[in-house]
């Protein structure tokens, strides 16, 4: 299956990536690679089977509903690029 | 014989009987990690001061009568893909440069709780994706059998480093392979235990169903004895697994006779290396002679392995990895026009180009009019897969295979062939997409000199009867005992 740079520039923007154009390209060529060699699935019929999500889990493990500590909020923020306050800071979105 | 020379199992009874002591022990790694991992490069950086302070704190235990088990005061060191409180964690990815965690992984803490001091962070691939530990952002780590060859990937700082003989345990994870590989081609032991046997909690996701972290060290015993503080129930991990833990060291020496050990032909894969595949079936040869009986054995969904985890891993990486925007923690790109831009320019200039790669590859195979086509279908093909492995355990105690292809190769032999990179992978990725234990341990060298490895799978939980089999052939040889000439 032969991706075009569209394609991978859409992909790359819900990847949230921006991506060159050097790596658009060469991206479209080795996406499109991988992308034949793994069409060998569609060879197999797999209808009515169910798939796997987890190997060994039967079910969720669930915990006890009970409240637990947590990190503080210096902790938590230590490693923020960007703080006010007890808050991350991010750029804004609206002016 | 250098103090570094020893096995982890030997320090330990050194420890015990007062003949060295833990901050000997870690002085000696220091001092080894000095004189050779200029060349190895296994190591991201080193924890010198906690780890000595660690190791007094264990001399201290060890004098007043009360140590914290047998293992108290064994120097080790971790793949930079555990949280370490207070220490740096990479991941060896740039977008994660200066984070320092705010906790430990529970692997960590349990080392930790043992009294093991930590000497540092270990060289990977960049979040775990690679087979030659070429994706690191910190640079290449290097193949102590051979300094222009890859330790493999991506645990494969945590493979040099004992290889190097610098430190006498290490903790790797395993999504496809990333414990056993580089084991394989290092001389070393490497166990990936059956998923959710070891915690995974603080332990940077790469492909959530797939992810195990595990033991590795020079010795069948080594990692045996490492297992015991690593494996139990942690109810911080919702998918740890509440399964007994047997104790792996107390039945290793029962031999294989009377066992039934599989032979998937499906592995013994086109293109293989001529001299591993002659180790790998002297190797089973050698079973027999110690009294296992050889049956015969098909996974015939073994071809479809390769293409399934290379739609499943990165469609899982591709949704993990959307945490990395520069928010929180990390890196976070400068004169940005606004938040989208930020995201953007953030993990762009972050990721390498692997993880760039497979981030693209799962955002596409979920992304809609595609995911029934490539997501579900791999969730299907891995209930085949797995379906595969339920009936050869019906016939068989476990499955010998290579474990890797080919021995190791020359550093920037395969880096700008994605592919052929990926094939590196075909014998150990089914082991995860199956959630079993799979061991790789040392069974031969090539003409050249390169370590060849063995690959053990099965059934799940049955780590014990793994380090078992292991270790009897382990027992008639001495390739564990060769020393890397570095």
């Amino acid at each position: 299956m032969k991706l075009t740079v569209e394609q991978v520039r859409h992909v790359a923007t819900l990847a949230r990536l921006s991506l060159t154009p050097e790596e658009e390209e060469r991206y479209a060529t080795q996406l499109s690679a991988i992308l034949d060699a793994v069409a060998q699935l569609q060879e197999l019929d797999v209808s009515g089977v169910e798939p796997t999500s987890h190997a060994t889990l039967a079910s969720s493990l669930l915990r006890e509903d009970v409240t637990r500590p947590s990190l503080p909020p210096e902790k938590s923020l230590a490693n923020a690029p960007a703080k006010v306050g007890t808050s991350f800071a991010v750029p804004k979105i609206l002016e | 014989m250098q103090l570094t020379d020893l096995t982890l199992l030997e320090l330990a009874a050194k420890l015990a009987s007062g003949e060295v002591t833990s901050v000997e022990a870690t002085q000696a790694c220091l001092a080894r990690i000095s004189q050779v991992d200029g060349k190895v490069k296994a190591f991201l950086r080193l924890d010198e001061r906690g780890a000595l302070a660690a190791a007094e704190a264990s001399d201290a235990r060890r004098k007043s009568g009360n140590p914290h088990g047998p293992f108290d005061g064994v120097p080790v060191a971790v793949k930079d893909i555990f949280l370490t409180e207070g220490v740096e964690t990479t991941c060896a990815s740039r977008i994660l440069k200066g984070f320092v965690p705010p906790y430990d992984a529970t692997p960590v803490r349990l080392l930790k709780e043992a009294g093991m001091p930590i000497l540092g962070k270990l060289n990977q691939d960049e979040f775990a994706m690679g087979s030659s530990n070429e994706s690191s952002a910190y640079g290449p780590c290097h193949n102590p059998w051979d300094v222009t060859r890859t330790p493999g990937g991506s645990s494969g700082g945590s493979a040099a480093a004992l290889a190097a003989r610098e430190v006498f345990g290490t903790l790797g994870t395993d999504t496809g392979g990333s414990i056993r590989q580089p084991a394989a081609l290092t001389n070393t032991v490497g166990l990936k235990p059956t998923y959710g046997r070891v915690s995974r909690y603080g332990v940077i996701s790469y492909a959530s169903s797939l992810d195990a972290p595990g033991p590795m060290a020079r010795t069948v015993g080594d990692v045996a004895a490492l297992m015991k503080v690593l494996a139990r129930h942690d109810p911080l991990d919702s998918t740890s697994a509440p399964a007994d833990v047997p104790d792996y060291l107390a039945d290793l020496e029962q031999g294989v006779a009377g066992l039934k050990l599989g032979v998937p032909r499906e592995y013994f894969v086109e293109g293989m290396d001529p001299e591993v595949e002659a180790s790998v079936r002297s190797a089973l040869k050698e079973y027999e002679r110690l009294g296992a009986t050889l049956v015969d054995v098909s996974l015939p969904h073994t071809k479809y392995a390769l293409a399934t985890y290379y739609l499943l891993a990165p469609a899982e990486a591709s949704s993990n990895l959307a945490r990395y925007d520069g928010v929180r923690y990390g890196h976070r790109a400068r004169d940005v026009k606004g938040l989208k831009d930020m995201y953007g320019m953030t993990r762009d200039e972050g990721f390498g180009p692997e993880v760039k790669r497979r981030i693209m590859l799962g955002t596409y195979a979920l992304s809609a009019g595609y995911y029934d086509a490539y997501y579900l279908k791999a969730q299907k093909v891995r209930t085949l897969i797995r379906e595969d492995f339920t009936k050869a355990f019906a016939q068989v105690d476990a499955l010998v295979t290579p474990t890797s292809p080919v021995p190791a190769f020359k550093l920037g032999e395969k880096v700008n062939d994605p592919l052929s990179m990926y094939l590196m992978d075909v014998c150990t990725l089914p082991c995860n997409l199956a959630g079993l234990p799979g061991l790789s341990l040392p069974c031969g060298f090539t003409k050249a000199g390169l370590p060849i490895g063995l690959q053990l799978m099965g059934r799940p939980f049955d780590e014990a009867k793994l380090l078992r089999i292991a270790r009897a052939f382990e027992r008639e040889h001495d390739f564990t005992r060769r020393l890397a000439p570095i």
